[in-house]
């Protein structure tokens, strides 16, 4: 489907939906405005405390008078929040690279010229997600330890690509699955080798679900916590461990820990923005047959 | 169909091996203990005194120190690597470090509670030949309170850098405007009544603001202290457990009527922060808590009501309300710094830094109530006018080894320097909090505590 076809078909959508048009109409668009703004609001106190001093972020109910301030971010950059934002980065990006590079050929092999046992083998792959994941923290953790790799950002990098694998794989599968079979068994007939097939046909055309999958991952990876607190110590911190370190048993903290989380939060929705137009054919890709 | 089964497993096998390849050349070209690109080094302490790695919770007296910690770097050539997490998950860690060996940290910030059970596990390197050779450090200085908190047979295995016990805040200009007096030492009969009397005069104020959040350091810590001042306590020296006794019944009830009548609204989830900001917004009249509240509470940013605020001893019932905490450095025993983690222990905890902080910073954030000497700065007498007597008399006054109306098993004065007692503490903190809100009576409350109390005191007995 071509950006510009999804556009028209976008557009001729809102039109049908008009408010006004039926006489529930006002009601929807009623709705659709409470829940937005009930979404919006946790975000929109976040961005007015984190511009503010903590003397005046942490009055009940909000001073609207209160002066506005940009300390809260002079001191998240003048912190450690540049290492962390970098640790994070690495840890999503290389991780989603990885990911990506293995789940592709996976979902290849299960759904697009299925090996045998694919089936199995995707029920398998899924079956390693079924484990909570604080049960693989000591394990993990001795691993890590005796190769000798806490508090180093590869060691994220590498559990971080385990972790999103059996997602992506899963995406990738159906993703692929969508790519009519024709396509290829002309590419073949022509006597194009599976590696040309791979990258001139499956790649370009998968690109939408490429783009979600990705998306998706890099902000499981940029998230997660428990596993950055635990494998990393001093170098290797992520921008969640980063964030915590603003919680203190004493003294206030709103404000500050505010505008940290604004920051941190940018570079995921700079992703999301990039992968915006894929992305919105890559989640449609399954539902429109 | 078999050719392309072997093809497929070729370029999975390629690429492993191109994963491999990468990781194996990254990692090898980003090791250089250089922080400028983090992420990429290991934990290789062992290069004799370059960089050193610290773990410290996020209080404002250790963020003043990141800030200052530039300055460390410059004048011994050490690099710090500073991180930063909270209470718990900065115990978490250590634990973990230590128990596997990892090593991964040189210097760590502990509370009092754990540099006691964390010396008894034998995790923590005994600082007491350093302390006293080192002639700039000035050992006999600090506080034996804060000694007594740290120490084991007399050797300090954490050094503090700041120290607190507690005392009664309170809002002078509303007690002068109603004709109210706080006494100088107040009895906790004494906080009630004019409990009662604000809650008329100034009936849109919280008359009082007493921590109410479950936790061992939360509304334990005030419990704890009211149980010494009503001759209650967890156990005796005997362990004979004491949860359910008279006293301890007396002090909880008297606690839970306190704040339900006069306390701060939603009580249940009130910990210091919450109180801290109610008490600094001018919206509470009296806060019995920690004395370094102070800091915060005389802070033009962070405080509405400075300058506003009077102080008064703990208060007191058959006892004083006793209460000693310090946040000091231990070096855990897995560390290979030992030499740099001292030196930069020496100059966190020095006179130096104090003089530093207060130049540089404010006279009012100096990590004070660990050293005698802190106390004689005109400067900082002069900045801490209103609290100063009043704080340095709160931590003389609170020997851990001598809480409460009688002996007990352990030292602590709010809390109890045993490992069972986190996990006793915040038990205890969930069942008055219960209690607080209504859901069961003190006496249950406290006969489930009791039971909590038997499993803890068990393996001591």
């Amino acid at each position: 489907m071509s950006t510009t076809a999804a556009t028209r078909e976008r557009a001729a959508d809102t039109r049908a939906r008009q408010p006004g048009h039926s006489r529930w109409g006002w009601l929807l668009s009623l709705l659709a405005w409470v829940l937005g703004i009930l979404f919006i609001l946790p975000v929109a106190w976040t961005v007015y405390v984190s511009f503010h001093q903590e003397v005046d972020a942490a009055v009940s109910p909000p001073d609207f008078l209160a002066p506005l301030t940009t300390d809260q971010y002079e001191k998240v950059f003048g912190s450690r929040a540049r290492p962390a934002l970098i640790n994070s980065l690495m840890a999503a990006g290389f991780s989603t690279l990885f990911v990506i590079a293995l789940a592709v050929p996976a979902a290849y092999a299960t759904g697009v010229k299925p090996i045998r046992q694919a089936r199995g083998v995707l029920q398998w792959i899924l079956s390693t997600k079924f484990l909570p994941l604080i049960a693989a923290l000591v394990p993990v953790y001795v691993v890590f330890q005796r190769l000798g790799l806490l508090d180093n950002i590869w060691a994220l990098v590498v559990f971080y690509t385990g972790m999103n694998l059996p997602i992506a794989i899963w995406m990738m599968h159906s993703f692929l699955k969508e790519i009519p079979k024709d396509i290829m068994s002309a590419a073949e007939v022509d006597g194009a080798s599976l590696w040309r097939i791979l990258t001139s046909i499956v790649l370009p055309l998968a690109m939408p679900g490429i783009a979600a999958t990705g998306l998706i991952c890099f902000i499981l990876a940029w998230n997660e916590f428990m596993f950055a607190l635990n494998l990393t110590a001093t170098v290797a911190g992520t921008s969640s461990v980063y964030l915590v370190s603003f919680i203190t048993s004493e003294g206030l903290f709103i404000a500050q820990l505010s505008a940290a989380a604004l920051v941190v939060s940018i570079p995921v929705v700079i992703a999301g923005w990039v992968a915006q137009d894929k992305l919105v054919q890559g989640l449609s890709l399954g539902a429109v047959k | 169909m078999q050719r392309i089964h072997r093809r497929k497993s070729f370029w999975t096998t390629l690429g492993v091996a191109a994963l491999a390849t990468t990781l194996a050349a990254c990692s090898g070209a980003g090791s250089p203990s250089d922080t400028a690109s983090p992420g990429a080094g290991g934990t290789d302490g062992g290069d004799g005194g370059g960089s050193l790695n610290i773990l410290m919770v996020g209080n404002p007296q250790m963020t003043d120190l990141e800030g200052l910690a530039p300055d460390f770097e410059e004048e011994s050539g050490i690099d710090l690597n500073i991180t930063i997490l909270p209470e718990n998950e900065l115990r978490d860690r250590v634990a973990q470090d230590v128990s596997t060996g990892a090593g991964q940290y040189d210097v760590v910030t502990i509370g009092a509670y754990e540099g006691s059970v964390w010396t008894a596990n034998d995790w923590l390197h005994n600082l007491q030949d350093m302390a006293e050779q080192d002639e700039d450090f000035d050992v006999d200085d600090l506080m034996p309170a804060m000694k007594g908190v740290l120490s084991k047979d007399d050797d300090l295995y954490a050094i503090p850098f700041y120290g607190e016990s507690a005392f009664t805040m309170y809002r002078k200009d509303i007690f002068d405007e109603h004709g109210l007096t706080m006494p100088d030492e107040p009895t906790w009969e004494d906080i009630e009544q004019l409990a009662a009397q604000i809650k008329e005069a100034e009936p849109e104020m919280t008359p009082v603001c007493m921590r109410g959040l479950p936790g061992w350091g939360e509304n334990m810590a005030v419990v704890g202290s009211m149980l010494n001042a009503f001759g209650g306590g967890f156990f005796n020296a005997d362990w004979e457990n004491m949860i359910n006794s008279p006293e301890t019944t007396e002090a909880v009830q008297f606690y839970v009527d306190l704040v339900k009548n006069y306390g701060e609204e939603g009580a249940t989830n009130a910990g210091f922060t919450e109180c801290l900001n109610i008490f600094s917004q001018g919206e509470a009249a009296m806060w019995f808590d920690a004395t370094s509240a102070a800091n915060s509470v005389e802070s033009p940013t962070s405080s509405t009501v400075v300058g506003k605020v009077g102080y008064a001893d703990a208060p007191r019932q058959e006892a004083r309300s006793g209460w000693v905490w310090a946040w000091a450095w231990g070096v855990p025993k897995t560390t290979k710094n030992l030499d740099a983690a001292w030196e930069f222990i020496s100059w966190a905890s020095g006179k130096e830094y104090e003089q530093k902080v207060g130049e540089e910073l404010g006279w009012t954030r100096v990590p004070d109530g660990k050293r005698l000497s802190t106390f004689e700065i005109p400067e900082y007498q002069e900045a801490t006018e209103a609290y100063r007597d009043k704080m340095l008399a709160a931590i003389e006054q609170s020997d851990p080894n001598d809480c409460g109306t009688y002996p007990r098993p352990a030292p602590g004065c709010q809390y109890l320097a045993i490992p069972e007692f986190a996990d006793l503490g915040t038990r205890m903190g969930q069942e008055v909090s219960a209690a607080l809100a209504g859901q069961k009576s003190v006496e249950d409350a406290l006969q489930a505590s009791y039971e909590y109390g038997e499993t803890a005191a068990e393996r001591h007995r």
